[in-house]
C-alpha cells in the first residue's frame, strides 16, 4: 500500500517506566524456578510501572518526545490516534486526554485502537492515510500498554509496560521515510479478552505458528513481493517481540541474520510492551541508524494480523535524534522491585471500599 | 470608642469526647460562661468552629448554638478562619460590642473531629485550610504543608531535630496537673525523636492531637470586678491575612500577618509588647510555635529553641509560653482553641488558673492561627484593678 | 468519605494548569504564578497575561508523606516539594519516579504526567503534571 502523497516519521519518541523486576522473582511468587522457562523465552526483567503511571501517562511522554524530535507545534496535528490494550477508561478515548495534555486538542481527529499488541501500527496506517491523502499535514499515532499477565499465567513474565509515538507527515520534513505498507489480517482466536475479564486468555502453543509466524511471515512476505526487495536489501528487521526467542526464529525464517534483528530486540530487558513492542523495537534503531539505511518493521497482533512497513532513514535523522531522550536512556535507567510492589502495581490486590485511589 | 470587657469564662475537658455531640459541647461550655458571668440572657452569639458541615454534616451553627443554649431569638453566627476560628470568632464579638449595638456578646468555640473514625477522613477535612485545587489536589496535609515550613527552618539557621523538641517537652510538662488537658503524660527528648514520622521532619510528639472540646467567653461592655476588685479587659485585639498557599507566600519564614495582626493588637491596647507577662502561642507544630515567638518579637528570628531550652518560658520563667500545655498537650479541637486560649489567659491574669498559675500577670495575649499563617488574630488582656 | 471522588467540572477546568502549566504572568510588575487570577498578588495590576511556565527547575524544599489525607492511600509514601521552575516561579508539587530518601533541596527536576487521583475503580481520574529527577541523557 503506498499512499498519493509521500510520507514518513518526522518524528518518533518512546517511554519505559523506569521499575524492573526480574523473572527469577516473578517465577520464584508461584513457587517456580525460573530456570525452567529461560531458554524458551529469553527475557531477563520485564518492566514494571510506577503506582501513578498508566497507558496515557506513557502516551504523553513518548509523544512529547515525538513532538520534540518532529520540531512542530502541537496544533499542527490533524489526528492523535493512541492503539493499546489497556485503556485507562475502557469508555473514553485516551486520544483526547493526551490531545489535551500536549496542546493539540480543538481542531483534531482522535480515537483510541484496539487490535492487541499491533494497535499502535494499526494507528500508524490509518495516519498514514490521512496524511498520504493530504486530508492533514501532521498526524501523531500512539502504541502503548500497560499490559497485565494473569497472576502465575506463563503471560506474567513477559507482560509489561511501555509505549512509542510517530509524528508522521511529508516524507520531505522526515528522519525516516514510510515508502510503503502491507497489512495481513485473518480471524485467528490464539489471545483475547472479553470485555468483563480482568485478564486475557490464550491459546499457549496456539499462539506460536498460525498466529504470531504465519502473520508475520504473511505480511513480510507480502510487502517483499510487491517492492521486489529481499532480506539483503535492509539493514535492520524489527518484529513485534512478545519473548528473545519469537522475533530471532521468524527472522530466520524469513532469512534474515542475527545483527540485523538484534539491535531492534528490546523484549530481553524490558519486556513485552504489546502495542508498543515492535515500535519500541524500532525507536532503539532509529537510535542508531544512518542515513539511507533501511529498516523493514513488522508488527503482530492476536486475533491476528500484522502490519509490515518497508522505512528508510534520511538525511534528517542525524539532526533530530538528539533533541529528546533515546529508548537506550530508557532503557538504562532502572529500580528493581519485588512481587510485592508489583502487584500492587499491577492493582491485584481487592481493595476495601472506603480506599479512595486505585 | 467603648472597652471591651471578659466577664465570664467555661470549657470542656479536651480529650475523644465520644459520649459529646456538638450541641453537647456547645452547651456544657456556653452554660458554664454564663453561671461564671453571673447572666441568663445575651444580645448575640458568635461560634468559632472550622468543619462542623464535614465533619457533623452540620452548618448554621450560630442557630444551632442559640437553640440548645436556649437563647433563640438573638442574633448568631458561625465564624470560619481555619485554625484561627475560636479567635477569629472572639473579635467579632468584641468588635460587635465596640459597635455600640450590643452590650454583652457569648463566644463560644467548637470542635467535634472524633466522629470521623478513620485519620484519612480527618486528614482531608483539616487539610481544607490550605489550598484545595494547589496544595490539596497534590495530596496534601496539614502536617506536610508546616514540615515544609519546619524543613526550611531547619535549613536556614542550620538546626538539628532536637533544637525542636524542647516546645512539645515543655508543653507536655505543663498540662500533666491541668484536669481538662488532652494529654496529661510527660515526654522526653527521646521519645520524641523515636516517635514516628507523619510528614517529614514532623514526627508524631512534634504535632497536636486530634480532639473534641469547646470553650467558651462572656464579653460586656459593662466592667465586672470580682471580690478581689479586679476585672479583666480584653483592650486589643487585630486579624491580618497572608497568601492561603504556601508557593506564593514571600518568605516562608515569616508570618507576616501574625506580625501584623501583634503590632495592631498591642497598638489598640496601648501596651507595649515588652509588657507582656503571659503568652499563649499556636503550637500545633513546634515550628509555629517558634515562628510565633518570633512574630510576637519575644525572640529573634532563628533564636526560639534557645528561649524554650532555656527555661526562660516555664511558668516560673520571665516569659512563660502556654503554661497549660498548648495546642500540643492541653489540646487542639481545632475551631474551639483560639477561645481555650483566651479562657486561659484570662484566668491566668483574674488569678483563677488554679495549678497553672503563673505569678501575678498583669498582661496576657494569645495568637490564633489560621491555615500556614493565613490569617492570624492576637488578642491582648489586660487586669484592671 | 466525601474527599473520595474527585470533581468533574474542577478536573476539566483545571486542565491548563495540571496538564500544560499555564499560569499568568503580570504584565506591570513582571510577577509570575499559577493557576490564572485576575489580580496580581504583588502590585494588584488586573493586567495578567497567560503564559507557559517552564518546565525544569529545582528543588526547595520537600517533605515526605506518611500519614495521607483520604484518596491517597494507596500512593503512600510520597513526597512533596516547593520547586523554583527555571525562571523564578515557585509550584507546590508531587516529585515521582525517585526514592523519597533520595530527594535532597537543589536537585534538578523536570515535568512529568501523572495520575494524581483517581475515584476508586469505577470514578475519574485526575491526571497533573508531577516533577522527577531529570533523565539522565
Amino acid at each position: 500500500m503506498r499512499p498519493d502523497r509521500p510520507v514518513g516519521i518526522v518524528g518518533w519518541g518512546s517511554y519505559v517506566p523506569m521499575f524492573r523486576i526480574k523473572e527469577e522473582d516473578l517465577a520464584a511468587a508461584w513457587g517456580r524456578e525460573w530456570s525452567r522457562f529461560a531458554s524458551s523465552l529469553m527475557v531477563f526483567e520485564k518492566s514494571v510501572p510506577g503506582l501513578d503511571e498508566d497507558t496515557l501517562t506513557i502516551s504523553y511522554e513518548a509523544a512529547m518526545n515525538a513532538l520534540a524530535r518532529a520540531g512542530i507545534d502541537p496544533t499542527e496535528l490533524g489526528a492523535v490516534y493512541v492503539g493499546t490494550e489497556s485503556k485507562p477508561y475502557a469508555v473514553k478515548p485516551t486520544s483526547t486526554i493526551l490531545a489535551e495534555a500536549i496542546g493539540a486538542s480543538g481542531a483534531t481527529t482522535g480515537a483510541d485502537f484496539e487490535f492487541a499488541c499491533k494497535a499502535g501500527t494499526e494507528a500508524i496506517q490509518a495516519v498514514i492515510g490521512l496524511v498520504g491523502s493530504g486530508m492533514i499535514k501532521y498526524g501523531l499515532a500512539v502504541g502503548a500498554d500497560t499490559s497485565q499477565g494473569a497472576p502465575s499465567d506463563p503471560l506474567e513474565y513477559t507482560a509489561s509496560a511501555g509505549g512509542a509515538a510517530f509524528v508522521i507527515g511529508p516524507a520531505s520534513e522526515s528522519a525516516a521515510t514510510i515508502e510503503a505498507s502491507y497489512s495481513y489480517v485473518t480471524d485467528t482466536p490464539d489471545f483475547w479478552r472479553r470485555a468483563l475479564v480482568k485478564y486475557p486468555a490464550h491459546g499457549r502453543a496456539f499462539t506460536g505458528r498460525p498466529a504470531y509466524f504465519h502473520h508475520i511471515v504473511s505480511a513480510a512476505k507480502g510487502l517483499m513481493e510487491e517492492l521486489g526487495t529481499t532480506p539483503d536489501d535492509y539493514d535492520y528487521a524489527v518484529f513485534h517481540q512478545p519473548n528473545g526467542k519469537f522475533p530471532r526464529r521468524v527472522g530466520k525464517m524469513l532469512g534474515f541474520p542475527m545483527e540485523k534483528i538484534e539491535p531492534g530486540l528490546v523484549t530481553p530487558v524490558v519486556g513485552n510492551t504489546y502495542s508498543g513492542s515492535s515500535l519500541l523495537g524500532l525507536t532503539a534503531v532509529l537510535d542508531i541508524a544512518k542515513p539511507g539505511d533501511k529498516i523493514l518493521l513488522v508488527s503482530f497482533g492476536s486475533g491476528a494480523g500484522s502490519d509490515a512497513f518497508h522505512i528508510e532513514v534520511t538525511e534528517k535523522i542525524e539532526e533530530v535524534r538528539d533533541r529528546a531522550p533515546k529508548s537506550r536512556d530508557y532503557l538504562e535507567r532502572k529500580v528493581y522491585v519485588g512481587y510485592p510492589f508489583y502487584a500492587r502495581s499491577m492493582r491485584m490486590y481487592k481493595m476495601p471500599a472506603d480506599i479512595g485511589a486505585y | 470608642m467603648r472597652k471591651v470587657y471578659v466577664i465570664g469564662s467555661g470549657l470542656t475537658n479536651i480529650g475523644t469526647l465520644w459520649n459529646y455531640g456538638l450541641r453537647d459541647l456547645i452547651a456544657e461550655a456556653g452554660l458554664a460562661a454564663l453561671d461564671e458571668a453571673g447572666v441568663d440572657r445575651v444580645d448575640a452569639i458568635f461560634v468559632g468552629n472550622m468543619m462542623s458541615g464535614i465533619l457533623n454534616a452540620q452548618e448554621n451553627l450560630g442557630a444551632y448554638a442559640a437553640d440548645y443554649l436556649g437563647l433563640s431569638g438573638v442574633p448568631a453566627f458561625k465564624v470560619e478562619a481555619a485554625c484561627g476560628s475560636g479567635g477569629a470568632a472572639v473579635l467579632n464579638a468584641a468588635l460587635a460590642i465596640k459597635s455600640g449595638l450590643f452590650d454583652r456578646v457569648l463566644v463560644i468555640g467548637v470542635e467535634k473531629m472524633s466522629d470521623m473514625t478513620a485519620i484519612e477522613d480527618v486528614t482531608s477535612a483539616l487539610a481544607t485550610a490550605s489550598e484545595a485545587e494547589y496544595e490539596l489536589f497534590w495530596g496534601a496535609s496539614f502536617v506536610s504543608l508546616n514540615a515544609l515550613i519546619m524543613r526550611a527552618y531547619a535549613m536556614q539557621y542550620n538546626l538539628s531535630e532536637e533544637d525542636f523538641g524542647w516546645l512539645p517537652i515543655l508543653m507536655h510538662k505543663n498540662a500533666t496537673d491541668v484536669p481538662y488537658a488532652q494529654l496529661r503524660f510527660p515526654i522526653d527528648m527521646k521519645a520524641y525523636l523515636n516517635s514516628p514520622m507523619i510528614a517529614e521532619p514532623i514526627r508524631l510528639l512534634d504535632s497536636a492531637p486530634t480532639g473534641d472540646g469547646a470553650a467558651a467567653l462572656v464579653l460586656s461592655a459593662s466592667e465586672s470586678r470580682d471580690g478581689e476588685g479586679v476585672s479583666v479587659e480584653l483592650s486589643g485585639f487585630w486579624s491580618s491575612t497572608d497568601t492561603v498557599a504556601l508557593y506564593t507566600r514571600e518568605d516562608l519564614l515569616e508570618l507576616k500577618a501574625a506580625k501584623i495582626a501583634a503590632k495592631k493588637a498591642f497598638e489598640m491596647a496601648g501596651i507595649p509588647s515588652s509588657d507582656l507577662d503571659v503568652v499563649e502561642v499556636h503550637d500545633a507544630f513546634s515550628i509555629m510555635g517558634y515562628l510565633n515567638l518570633e512574630a510576637l518579637g519575644i525572640v529573634e528570628p532563628g533564636k526560639a529553641h534557645e528561649f524554650i531550652k532555656s527555661g526562660d518560658a516555664e511558668r516560673s520563667g520571665p516569659l512563660p509560653v502556654n503554661p497549660e500545655g498548648g495546642l500540643k498537650a492541653r489540646g487542639h479541637p481545632v475551631g474551639a482553641t483560639g477561645v481555650y486560649q483566651i479562657v486561659e489567659i484570662y484566668r491566668q491574669l483574674a488569678g483563677r488558673a488554679g495549678s497553672a498559675q503563673v505569678p501575678d500577670p498583669k498582661v496576657g495575649a494569645a495568637m490564633n492561627v489560621g491555615g500556614t499563617g493565613a490569617n492570624v488574630v492576637v488578642t491582648v488582656l489586660r487586669r484592671v484593678s | 468519605m466525601w474527599a473520595l471522588i474527585p470533581s468533574i467540572p474542577s478536573i476539566k477546568r483545571e486542565m491548563p494548569y495540571r496538564y500544560r502549566l499555564e499560569g499568568v504572568e503580570c504584565e506591570e510588575c513582571g510577577y509570575r504564578t499559577l493557576p490564572s487570577r485576575m489580580v496580581c498578588p504583588r502590585c494588584g495590576s488586573r493586567k495578567m497575561k497567560r503564559i507557559l511556565l517552564p518546565r525544569k527547575g529545582r528543588v526547595l524544599y520537600h517533605t515526605t508523606l506518611h500519614a495521607t489525607p483520604r484518596g491517597y492511600e494507596f500512593y503512600e509514601p510520597y513526597v512533596l516539594a516547593l520547586v523554583e521552575l527555571d525562571d523564578g516561579t515557585r509550584v507546590f508539587t508531587q516529585l515521582t519516579d525517585v526514592d523519597p530518601a533520595q530527594v535532597s533541596p537543589g536537585m534538578e527536576v523536570e515535568v512529568v504526567l501523572r495520575k494524581v487521583r483517581v475515584g476508586g475503580e469505577g470514578g475519574p481520574i485526575a491526571y497533573g503534571l508531577k516533577f522527577r529527577p531529570r533523565l539522565k541523557r
